[in-house]
């Protein structure tokens, strides 16, 4: 293991437990998005610039943005929080406890399938073949997904239109 | 035993560019008072040095005795973080602009580039989008109302221009076929077959729509004027900065000028041909033919004209810039909003659906 791969797993997971245990709301979209960064570094080492790219443009670019913008807005101080009941409190800690367990459990004996390295295209994770791959074996997901992001887009749009009659000024 | 890492000739472009975007942005501030001063026919700024040029120094001394100050209930720590942010984002997308073509000295090719990867055009963007962190966090950091509303105008107006951005970049994206920006570049030169042929080449001749759309969303996203909304000061007093002062302030207003020049040097990559001027390869071959150059030598100084030519490029999207700047008054915050959703981005989806036509139809390669 790399230096650098187990810095950024250092990184990853304490930047994690920091959007958990954060009191400040703002705080813990920070730490979200260091560990996006982070999340970026792993996806560079293994030489899929294109997915670390997006990565950052899609979550931390986009998605973080919106919810910083949220919670803003919101203006979550410490007095304003509402009080949780104890009993919620527990319920969630039993909860996330136990997903916590089976997932140590579906995950302490998995066999990860051998790679054979000579075989193995290091050039996978690169933007042509990416393309290559989406535009000819996963053609028609990838177009009906495109179409379903325009007509959002559209919908958007005209949402924003001014209806008639509506100008005030 | 840890090995220093040798100073390569990357590090030594990466360096020189850094200390170039601070120079240029140092300078900005002074062109930006005598480019108002000669708009709106004052003298503007000649006490500092000849002609004022040490202006920006003198400027530079103030800021850094001022005093430090940090608001009651401000979060101190990213109160800090937030004018070191908005540095750091603004510096990071040269790293991956083609300054120049490849320097050749015997047999090895240097190229004036930081860093030349195949999702360059990526880079920029993602390092775009994540420009208004600085501004978000600073301004909610501030604790006061008036910086609160204007990181989250930021914050609005930097989503809403970021998709018609995205959407004029993917018509360039369609004739390029690539996201390599120095791909991009060398795309746009042509061994002319007539007199015009290199600047019909140029993308600004295939994609003049998308060019205004980008250009739009670009004064968007680097807060000028006339979308210089976060920190409209007839509202918001001072918008997301009404708390800084000292250096604090002075980072802020600094990497608005490293944003301009970065996007300067992008708009000149992408639409205007970067580092290629007309004539280059007809100048290069009778150098070599005629005046009995070396053919090495003679593309070194093609490539030094194309890099001396491409800074005169982004000097005049700068002025540009300023000239806007003092042209036109800020937009209402209804009308920003309007123009991005309901204006730019069906302009730009139409500017993709045309330019797949002309493919489709063989009109532009």
């Amino acid at each position: 293991m790399s230096p650098l791969f187990l810095f950024l797993s250092f990184v990853a997971l304490l930047s994690a437990l920091g959007v958990v245990f954060a009191k400040n709301p703002i705080h813990s979209v920070l730490f979200l998005i260091l560990t996006f960064f982070s999340l970026s570094g792993h996806y560079l080492l293994l030489n899929a610039q294109f997915l670390a790219a997006v990565n950052i443009i899609v979550y931390a670019g986009a998605i973080m943005v919106l919810f910083l913008f949220v919670i803003m807005f919101l203006n979550l101080n410490v007095d304003t929080e509402p009080h949780k009941p104890a009993l919620a409190k527990i319920a969630a800690a039993i909860a996330g406890g136990s997903l916590f367990v089976i997932m140590i459990v579906a995950l302490r004996d998995i066999q990860l399938p051998a790679v054979n390295g000579t075989a193995f295209d290091s050039q996978i994770g690169m933007v042509d073949k990416l393309g290559m791959v989406l535009f000819t074996t996963y053609k028609l997901p990838f177009e009906l997904a495109s179409i379903l992001l325009l007509v959002a887009m559209v919908g958007a749009v005209m949402l924003g239109k001014r209806e008639t009659g509506e100008r005030h000024f | 035993m840890i090995e220093l890492p040798t100073l390569g000739w990357q590090s030594i472009v990466i360096f020189v560019v850094f200390a170039l975007s601070l120079l240029i942005a140092t300078y900005c501030t002074y062109a930006e008072r005598v480019i108002a001063a000669f708009l709106q026919d004052r003298v503007g700024p000649d006490r500092a040095g000849p002609y004022g040029l040490a202006q920006p120094l003198a400027d530079a001394v103030k800021m850094f005795t001022k005093e430090e100050f940090f608001p009651g209930g401000a979060n101190k720590a990213l109160f800090v973080f937030g004018p070191c942010l908005a540095m750091i984002t603004a510096l990071m997308s040269s790293a991956v602009i083609p300054f120049g073509n490849h320097i050749s000295f015997g047999n090895n090719a240097f190229f004036l580039q930081g860093i030349e990867v195949n999702i360059g055009m990526l880079w920029v963007f993602g390092v775009v989008s994540l420009g208004v962190y600085g501004v978000m966090i600073g301004g909610w950091a501030s604790n006061n109302k008036f910086s609160l509303l204007g990181a989250i105008r930021a914050a609005s107006q930097n989503i809403s221009y970021e998709l018609a951005m995205g959407l004029s970049l993917i018509a360039v994206l369609m004739i390029s076929g690539t996201l390599s920006l120095r791909e991009i570049t060398l795309q746009q030169s042509s061994e002319g077959a007539f007199v015009w042929q290199d600047i019909f080449n140029w993308n600004i001749m295939k994609q003049p729509l998308g060019f205004i759309i980008f250009l739009v969303c670009a004064f968007a996203e680097t807060n000028r004027t006339p979308f210089d909304l976060p920190e409209c000061e007839t509202e918001l007093v001072g918008g997301y900065h009404t708390e800084y002062s000292s250096m604090k302030l002075g980072l802020y207003l600094f990497s608005e000028y490293v944003n301009i020049f970065v996007v300067s040097a992008v708009m000149s990559v992408l639409y205007f041909g970067g580092f290629n001027f007309p004539f280059q390869y007809e100048l290069r071959d009778w150098l070599a033919s005629s005046q009995g150059w070396e053919l090495a030598s003679a593309q070194n100084l093609i490539t030094a004209l194309g890099t001396v030519l491409l800074f005169g490029k982004i000097f005049a999207f700068i002025f540009f810039f300023m000239w806007i700047r003092w042209t036109l008054p800020r937009f209402r915050y209804d009308q920003l909003m309007r123009l991005g959703w309901t204006i730019l981005i069906p302009l730009a989806v139409i500017n993709i659906l045309i330019t797949g036509g002309l493919i489709t139809f063989g009109v532009i390669k």
